[in-house]
């Protein structure tokens, strides 16, 4: 990390695109940039399909873009709206050569162009009561990490963060920041406070940041879909499992925040968890009895 | 020396909770992005019954898009109990919203007098239907939105009728129990004279809901909510329910699912509508 810089300035824009209209939705971002660039964040993140909406059934085949296209429109609003260089998140819905995935992009943008850092294909699809993804996508086949000059970073998107897994993979393959883009349609109003679903995604983030020592960054879409509400909630939460800041649910709005680097180091030197698993892995992932592919399983 | 002993004790079977204020937020920001965001109209039409139903609609109503832009429309048939209407003129006065009565009975009794042998449940689906057409036709010369009513209770148990009390574009209280709108009745403020008395469809003199359905809302509730949880008849009844009240709710429930979709069509191509060209209602 010599040289690295120790802050990272975030902004998360939990957005409310209008279904499936792509050039009005990039417009506004293009607003929610310009009204960013005084600030001049280091990183901005947006939800998942955050451009499209998320619930679009059939519609996606239409709306789906190859990830170059994706991010050089990206990239071109950010430098409408400013000169500063800066690193942009982003979920869209991904046309692959006719094979389409739910993804995510992490950019560089300068003045003089742009550099895709990593594409993550979504590979939990979530496919069961109101969710029907993989009717109509493909899924990711790998969760992969990335360097910034922020440090190690892996995308996750909505459910993949849900298998405690994930984040624990990534981790473990050197993430110190990880950041979901998020649709998650807002339910149960049984609890107390929030809505039941809003509660669980905080546990999910606070886990996962706590157990890992990881900055978590999550950027949740808003706005009702034919009748589900996108629950917003955009947070950080620090590598102690504190949440620094969180957007309320039905709101458009900008979340920002200061993160400080070290405190990822002093969280873990204070509960290292990661340090154990690492140690421990090997003995739980050769385990005979879980149910991975071994060597020589195809033989004869 | 005896330990203490800290042991789990099975939930007593009981009718959904709901966090008022939470579900108020949800709802009133359903409302405004249905309405106002992706269609771009400002005002509601309510017809209001005299029920709980219906007035914590129109409150939610006021809440979303501001006392003067919700319609409130009476619908009485000859026949309707007198009260349904003070009861309704109670949300009108505590919302200070416009509203009008439009008197039905020319309208049914147009088309009955051609019926005379129509029995009580043929006569109240007239009277249902033809409160949407006025409240469609209404909401056309306002420049609003008709709001559906509908609480999940009788859209499970089939109480409604079909393409009637159903028809609204959008319907805010589907998904909450009918105890869970009472809870919501409470907290925001309807008249408690319409939280307390016995729902009725008012169709036929001196009906009440719960007479009609055989069970309380507040066990219908209990059971339906665990019943859509996945459990048989037989762990329902493990779980503290009566043998006939689930039997019940299940035959209900069971016997009306073509009543929460719209009309069946013969499927004649790979691009038939709603099966293979699948697009959301807000593209």
């Amino acid at each position: 990390m010599n040289g690295a810089p120790s802050r990272l300035r975030v902004a998360l824009v939990q957005s409310k695109p209008a279904k499936g209209q792509y050039e009005r939705n990039l417009a506004e971002t293009g607003k929610a940039f310009a009204q960013l660039a005084e600030w001049s964040p280091d990183l901005v993140v947006l939800p998942e399909a955050a451009l499209t909406g998320y619930f679009l059934e059939g519609a996606v085949y239409e709306l789906a873009l190859p990830a170059q296209t994706f991010v050089q429109d990206l990239a071109r609003v950010w430098r409408e709206a400013s000169a500063q260089p800066v690193d942009l998140a982003a979920g869209f819905f991904e046309n692959d050569g006719g094979t389409y995935y739910n993804s995510a992009a992490y950019l560089h943008v300068e003045r003089g162009g742009e550099k895709i850092f990593h594409l993550h294909r979504k590979m939990f699809l979530p496919t069961y009561g109101v969710f029907d993804e993989e009717r109509f996508l493909s899924r990711g086949r790998k969760l992969g990490v990335f360097e910034t000059r922020f440090g190690t970073m892996s995308l996750l998107i909505c459910e993949d963060a849900f298998h405690a897994i994930m984040p624990t993979i990534a981790a473990v393959k050197g993430a110190r920041i990880v950041i979901i883009p998020s649709a998650s349609p807002g339910r149960g109003v049984e609890g107390e406070g929030e809505l039941e679903s809003i509660a669980r995604w905080r546990d999910i983030l606070r886990n996962a940041a706590m157990e890992h020592g990881i900055y978590v960054i999550y950027a949740g879409l808003t706005g009702f879909e034919g009748g589900k509400g996108m629950s917003g909630s955009s947070c950080v939460v620090d590598p102690r499992g504190r949440v620094i800041v969180q957007a309320p649910a039905t709101e458009v709005c900008i979340v920002r925040a200061e993160l400080d680097l070290r405190e990822i180091d002093l969280a873990r030197a204070g509960l290292p968890l990661l340090g154990d698993l690492e140690a421990a892995l090997p003995d739980l992932l050769l385990d005979e009895d879980l149910p991975l592919p071994r060597a020589g399983d195809n033989a004869g | 020396m005896t330990l203490p002993i800290f042991e789990s004790r099975p939930a007593l079977p009981a009718a959904p909770q709901i966090d008022a204020a939470v579900a108020t937020e949800w709802l009133v920001a359903f409302l405004r992005d249905e309405l106002v965001e992706r269609r771009g109209i400002h005002a509601a039409v309510v017809g209001l019954s005299g029920g709980v139903d219906s007035a914590v609609t129109a409150f939610l109503c006021a809440r979303a898009l501001g006392a003067e832009n919700v319609h409130a429309f009476r619908m009485p048939y000859r026949s309707s109990h007198p009260t349904s209407l003070s009861d309704a003129q109670l949300v009108v006065d505590a919302l200070k919203i416009p509203c009008r009565t439009i008197d039905i009975t020319a309208a049914v009794d147009g088309y009955l007098q051609n019926e005379p042998k129509a029995d009580a449940r043929r006569r109240g689906n007239v009277m249902a239907r033809m409160r949407m057409v006025v409240l469609f036709d209404q909401s056309a010369k306002l420049d609003a939105l008709p709001i559906g009513t509908g609480n999940k209770t009788e859209r499970l148990l089939g109480y409604f009728t079909w393409h009637a009390d159903d028809t609204p574009p959008l319907n805010p209280l589907g998904d909450l129990f009918k105890s869970q709108v009472w809870e919501l009745a409470r907290y925001l403020g309807v008249p408690q004279r319409l939280v307390e008395k016995a729902p009725t469809a008012d169709l036929q003199a001196d009906q009440t809901d719960e007479a009609d359905l055989g069970i309380s809302y507040a066990k219908a509730d209990a059971i339906l909510s665990e019943l859509l949880l996945g459990y048989s008849n037989d762990e329902l009844v493990a779980r503290g329910f009566e043998r006939d009240a689930v039997a019940l709710i299940r035959r209900r429930v069971d016997s009306t699912h073509w009543k929460r979709h719209l009309a069946t069509t013969a499927m004649l191509s790979s691009t038939a509508i709603n099966e293979f060209y699948l697009r959301p209602v807000d593209y």
